[in-house]
């Protein structure tokens, strides 16, 4: 299918390309958009709440469930034994996550059982009574005391390997050893988790589900029921937000729900509490980074050896994928001559880890760029002067092999860096920082631009694939529906773009409609960026089916040629005659011609054999670079960003407006991961920061002071994607990493810019006090 | 009538007769009134989404403020005007200018958080004519987002600050005449309202006298003004807290007042009433209170009550002890003062009696030749909880050496501390870098400090030195802080 021959026409409202709001903005900024909690309630609605373990590890010898049942408003309580299917969500299929724990309890805040209440406040008040008597078992939650403890991995680990590193590394002149530790994170979307689920006649059930993976949650509900996929609807119109945790996390309020509700014949809703969600939900994963790196005096890589262990958490959920991803983006935008990379997917007796946009990404490549300022430090170089060193090179330079051995082909990081490098002028600024540094005994200044190079593709090659549903109603007005979820990242608004555009139809034509396994099944989640490649692509197969059933009616009805059919702005020219959209659309009608269509689509080109290590896993790269000034304060470690500049690729944008927010929100986002956002959990395995009382995201006054963000407008997909354009979702996230650089700059100026600062992340004001002491007594 | 308690919810008298003394505001607007815009994002006061204004009469004037509706008791309702998102829209639903902004500016992506962003740039936009960028930060201190990196919520506020459109327009001011006296005909009657609701009790005394009688007859019962932190006993702890007596409506500890002892603040005054006075006297303490909470907590909570729950991380308690603040409680049998640090005993543990309430507190007035500092130490610079605070005051002699040294710390101890060691080393001697230096050790002898989720142990113990190096170094005219704003921008 060639996308390449559409033109925007812009004589309708919303073609592709250009900058629309986003489709539920009015919606939003009057309160009318409907989340899950907001949907009328069926009459008898009850409502659920957790009990919870608290012990991190422990045999459970008993559960005494009398107080709870005794307490006003308690209709039922629901426990494994319960469940009529199988009782177990794990998403991997490894039977590793039971849906409610029985004989042992893995983490502080695992499910034992549900109340289900008249209210909300009575099953959340009943659920605290329970009496369980457990035997602890040992316990450990973080990544050096699972390596101490011999911790089992959750998964099989992976191995990435080319060429000879074990005897490059030695004979390079030069080489450094080191160890870094990444923060994980909460997603803290504003709407917390959230599942109501509506009981019908046979073994029918309608969930609705906040959920960025619907099927996902079809197939788990079936699953705990031991009922037939197709007896399970669910349904999502938006999220108020997911980034990743509403992947697979939502299977557990979703399924229980519906077990409670097919129990009791009744609508069951289950909104967890937020510190209840986020003790219960995973995060993403922290690591530990073990690396040895070769080089010479230039700065030049000869050889990278380096070992990603991970936590987490009690079950592999996605571990598996995550901490691939993290190798497939240990070069971040580097070549690597030699390289070896090793994953070690921990089990820790904390909540599962799970995705979080970048999938592990961003943790592979800040551990790349940490290897890059180790190198600086030792050459005594600008950090930005190593990277642009070992960037990959163009086709036929001998340096665009990754270490999985798919060939870069669309390298455009050099000319993207070296347009920001100007347009910040980084260079004068860093000089005057040093300058600056200098003077200036309390308060010091760091610089840092960092590029971005992110895969796109779901690694699992068989996710790639979408469906859509076009349907064209008799007043010419149209039905969209696909399997991509919004979450606010606009895709619905993308989408309807792409069909408003196929048809040359005004946007407000295009209904946009509730996700459902009803009408696409079989749907991959929104997930890996990957929404509007996969979905766009789809609605356009869909919408180009009907559009072609029209030209041939419109050639039988008036006689005419294809090449005279043409669809203008909300009319079809045929022939000498212009035709308003709907009078065609009637007229076919009555000749009996179906105006709807199942549209498909699955990305060409991508393999992957992860055994071997070898293959081409993404379909292409999408880049950016980011330049972040900040301000520390070497008596308390507090910091300022006092300027952040943006260049990001986003191929031919199919809406700049929505792909700014996507860059500028994910910017954000990342520079929160690496900085104030920090997971604390207690030697009891008690997760401490959790509520925004104690997990601090960023606000307003934490984004960059100035804040210039472009997109790479030259930029266009080397690939057949839906109009040229890129996946915007994470790539951008990785912009922060900037921050976390100009941070450990400033403080390497402590030292003279002699020593790596080796500052950790999240750099909380506390590391890089606990950083800037270090330097001093060196 | 003194069974219900009477307040308007947009446009709607409402008497409400039936409520438990727990009942939130938001509760109450989704679950009870089907008003589904102000949203649920963490039941703590801290993320904004369900935010809503509340229109009340402070002195002779009708002053809205941004509110905190998961925390924000019903009962405390009394004699308000609440205002939702759902009111902003025009019948037609035509947008509010706000509302306009941030959707040309693209400010919403998932729009959960929206609504709430939409009520606190409203309340911004009624109150501040083209605020500046750091006013603009101080009223969304309060609102997380987590989609948009808030810049384009920011370029909405610049936006719209320049649009004033008809009053006809807005949906406050068309009606303030007719809101404000209906509020002076609800204040009017001042008899004590109880509503019972099973076994619990809502009581909400008509004057102070009244207040003393209550707490006489239930010397166990919890008094509430801002409920920010009695709020999280109920969303959070589910805390049983029988009966509730709510104050925030008794203008008699509301008052304000400066006299020859100093500047007497009544218990009742929101950190948003009393940053003006006392920024206006103690600058360094206006940028501490700026740094409680987000805005909408600043406009609920108060002093007395950070004061009188006697938490060992409260910001204006150490700031206040510098400071040298006498605190005064009240009974039926009459009142007693103390200065400010003997009111706290041990951790959880307050000077407080059965039956006694917190009335006022009097700060003295500034000495010209003293200096103060208050320096709060937190991950995040807004809207967090200390890891510690430290506030410093100092008065030299003719000789440059120190006559007078009150130095204390939250955040260091089970309660907010006084430095007693590094006073005493300071006491007398020359205010030089070395007397500075040969003290900073005696910290660790006056504060044990504990490691948890804000901060390690060592890092207070290094940073509250480093504070008092930070105060040195400002006395000596080389102010050296990070500011994200320069003061004469803000």
């Amino acid at each position: 299918m060639d996308t390449t021959t559409f033109e925007a026409k812009h004589t309708i409202n919303g073609p592709m390309h250009t900058s629309l709001r986003h489709d539920s903005a009015h919606k939003h900024v009057t309160g009318t958009a409907e989340y899950i909690d907001d949907i009328p309630e069926p009459a008898g609605t009850l409502h659920a709440a957790l009990g919870m373990a608290d012990r991190a590890h422990a045999e459970i010898l008993s559960i005494d469930l009398t107080a709870v049942r005794a307490a006003p408003g308690v209709v039922d309580v629901i426990t494994a034994a319960d469940i009529p299917g199988i009782n177990d969500v794990a998403s991997t299929g490894q039977h590793d996550e039971p849906l409610l724990a029985t004989d042992k309890v893995e983490f502080h805040g695992q499910p034992i059982f549900v109340v289900i209440g008249e209210t909300r406040e009575h099953a959340r008040r009943a659920a605290r009574l329970a009496k369980i008597e457990y035997r602890d078992l040992p316990h450990w939650t973080d990544i050096d005391s699972a390596l101490a403890n011999d911790a089992p991995l959750v998964v099989k680990p992976m191995t990435l390997k080319r060429g000879e590193p074990e005897t490059e590394i030695e004979k390079a002149p030069l080489r450094v050893q080191g160890q870094m530790y990444i923060g994980g994170q909460e997603h803290f979307y504003l709407e917390s988790q959230i599942a109501m689920a509506i009981p019908g006649e046979d073994e029918d059930i309608l969930v609705w589900s906040s959920t960025q993976h619907p099927s996902e949650v079809q197939h788990m509900v079936a699953h705990v029921l031991g009922c037939a996929n197709n007896a399970v609807e669910v349904k999502t119109r938006r999220m108020g937000g997911g980034f990743g945790g509403k992947e697979t996390q939502g299977n557990l309020f979703a399924c229980l729900a519906a077990v409670a509700a097919k129990k009791l014949n009744r609508a069951v809703k289950f909104r967890p509490d937020r510190d209840e969600d986020m003790a219960v939900t995973g995060k993403r994963h922290d690591f530990r980074v073990d690396y040895d790196l070769a080089f010479d005096e230039e700065g030049r890589i000869h050889a990278v050896d380096a070992t990603f262990a991970a936590r987490c958490g009690f079950s592999a959920d996605l571990s598996g994928p995550v901490t691939d991803r993290a190798l497939f983006h240990a070069d971040s935008s580097y070549f690597y001559p030699h390289v070896h990379l090793t994953s070690k997917p921990l089990k820790t007796h904390t909540c599962s880890n799970t995705a979080f946009r970048g999938f592990g990404g961003p943790q592979g490549m800040v551990g790349g760029e940490r290897f890059i300022e180790e190198i600086a430090y030792v050459v005594g170089k600008d950090p930005l002067d190593i990277r642009k060193l070992n960037f990959y090179g163009q086709p036929g330079s001998g340096r665009t092999l990754t270490p999985y051995h798919q060939e870069v082909e669309d390298n455009i990081i050099l000319k993207l860096v070296e347009e920001l490098e100007a347009s910040s002028d980084y260079r004068a600024r860093r000089q005057a920082i040093i300058e600056f540094n200098e003077n200036s005994p309390v308060i010091r200044k760091g610089i840092a631009l960092t590029p971005v190079k992110f895969g796109i593709s779901f690694t699992m090659t068989a996710y790639n694939q979408a469906g859509a549903l076009v349907h064209i109603y008799q007043d010419g007005s149209i039905h969209l529906n696909h399997g991509g979820t919004e979450m606010g990242q606009g895709l619905y608004t993308k989408v309807a773009q792409v069909v408003a555009d196929t048809f040359n139809v005004d946007i407000d034509r295009v209904k946009i409609t509730a996700t459902t396994t009803g009408k696409v099944p079989n749907t991959s989640a929104t997930a890996a960026s990957s929404g509007s490649d996969l979905n766009g692509m789809a609605a356009y197969d869909a919408a180009r089916q009907i559009k072609e059933r029209l030209i041939d009616f419109a050639c039988r009805q008036w006689k005419v040629e294809k090449e005279q059919v043409e669809f203008l702005a909300n009319r079809v020219r045929v022939g000498e005659d212009e035709v308003p959209f709907d009078t065609l659309v009637r007229a076919a009608y009555y000749d009996r011609v179906q105006l709807s269509a199942a549209g498909f689509y699955k990305t060409p080109k991508i393999h992957w054999d992860r055994a071997a290590g070898k293959g081409r896993p993404f379909y292409y790269f999408a880049y950016g670079a980011a330049c972040s000034e900040v301000s520390i304060d070497t008596l308390t470690g507090e910091y300022l960003v006092d300027r952040t500049d943006i260049l990001h690729d986003v191929g031919k944008s199919l809406n700049p407006a929505i792909d700014i927010g996507q860059v500028e929100g994910a910017f954000v986002q990342g520079m929160g991961w690496l900085t104030t956002e920090e997971l604390w959990w207690d030697t009891k395995g008690r997760l401490r920061t959790h509520a925004p009382s104690t997990y601090k995201i960023p606000l307003a006054s934490d984004r960059p002071k100035i804040f210039n963000v472009k997109l790479a407008e030259w930029s266009e997909n080397k690939e057949a994607t839906i109009g040229r354009s890129k996946a915007v979702g994470e790539p951008p996230f990785m912009l922060g990493i900037s921050v976390l650089e100009a941070l450990s700059m400033a403080v390497a100026s402590i030292a003279d810019y002699t020593v790596c600062p080796r500052l950790d992340a999240p750099a909380t004001p506390e590391r890089v006090l606990m950083a800037v002491e270090r330097l001093k007594a060196m | 009538m003194t069974s219900a308690i009477r307040f308007i919810l947009n446009g709607e008298d409402v008497a409400l007769d039936d409520f438990a003394p727990t009942e939130t505001l938001l509760d109450y607007l989704r679950l009870r009134r089907r008003l589904t815009g102000s949203k649920e994002g963490c039941a703590e006061g801290d993320c904004g989404a369900c935010t809503v204004l509340v229109g009340r009469l402070i002195g002779g004037a009708l002053r809205y403020e941004s509110v905190n509706a998961c925390i924000r008791f019903v009962g405390s309702l009394h004699g308000t005007h609440v205002v939702t998102v759902e009111h902003l829209a025009g019948k037609n639903g035509e947008l509010h200018p706000v509302q306009q902004a941030m959707v040309d500016c693209h400010g919403s992506q998932c729009g959960f958080c929206t609504p709430g962003f939409v009520m606190s740039l409203y309340g911004l936009w009624m109150t501040t004519e083209n605020p500046t960028r750091a006013e603009i930060e101080t009223a969304l201190q309060g609102n997380l987002c987590r989609c948009t990196g808030y810049e384009p919520i920011v370029k909405a506020a610049e936006q719209v600050a320049m649009q004033r459109p008809s009053a006809l327009f807005d949906p406050i001011e068309r009606d303030r005449a007719e809101i404000m006296a209906k509020l002076w005909t609800i204040r009017s009657s001042s008899e004590t309202i109880r509503i019972s609701k099973g076994e619990n009790q809502a009581i909400i005394p008509g004057t102070l006298s009244d207040l003393e009688e209550v707490l006489a007859e239930h010397p166990g019962a919890t008094i509430v003004a801002g409920a920010t932190d009695v709020g999280l006993w109920v969303t959070k702890q589910m805390r049983p807290i029988n009966p509730v007596v709510f104050i925030n409506h008794l203008t008699d500890l509301q008052t304000i007042t400066e006299d020859e002892t100093g500047i007497v603040i009544g218990a009742g005054v929101t950190y948003t009433q009393a940053f003006e006075v006392l920024e206006s006297h103690y600058p360094a303490l206006g940028r501490l209170i700026d740094r409680i909470g987000g805005q909408q907590v600043r406009n609920m909570g108060t002093i007395g009550g950070n004061i009188a729950n006697g938490s060992p991380i409260g910001d204006t308690p150490p700031a206040l002890i510098a400071l040298g603040t006498e605190l005064t409680l009240r009974s039926a049998t009459g009142s007693r003062s103390m200065p400010l640090e003997q009111y706290f005993i041990e951790y959880g543990k307050q000077d407080r009696q059965p039956g006694e309430f917190v009335e006022k507190f009097t700060v003295p007035l500034p000495d010209e030749e003293a200096y103060y500092a208050a320096y709060k130490i937190s991950k995040r610079r807004d809207e967090d909880i200390s890891a510690l605070c430290g506030t410093f005051y100092l008065k030299l002699d003719g000789e440059g050496c120190v006559e007078t040294c009150r130095i204390a710390f939250g955040g260091m101890a089970g309660t907010p501390k006084r430095a007693n060691h590094v006073e005493n080393g300071l006491a007398g001697r020359p205010w030089t870098w070395n007397t500075v230096a040969s003290v900073r050790d005696l910290f660790d002898e006056d504060y044990t400090p504990l490691t948890d989720w804000r901060a390690t142990a060592e890092y207070r113990a290094l940073t509250a030195k480093n504070l008092l190096t930070r105060f040195f170094l400002e006395t000596a005219g080389q102010p050296q802080e990070l500011s994200r704003f320069e003061p004469e921008e803000a």
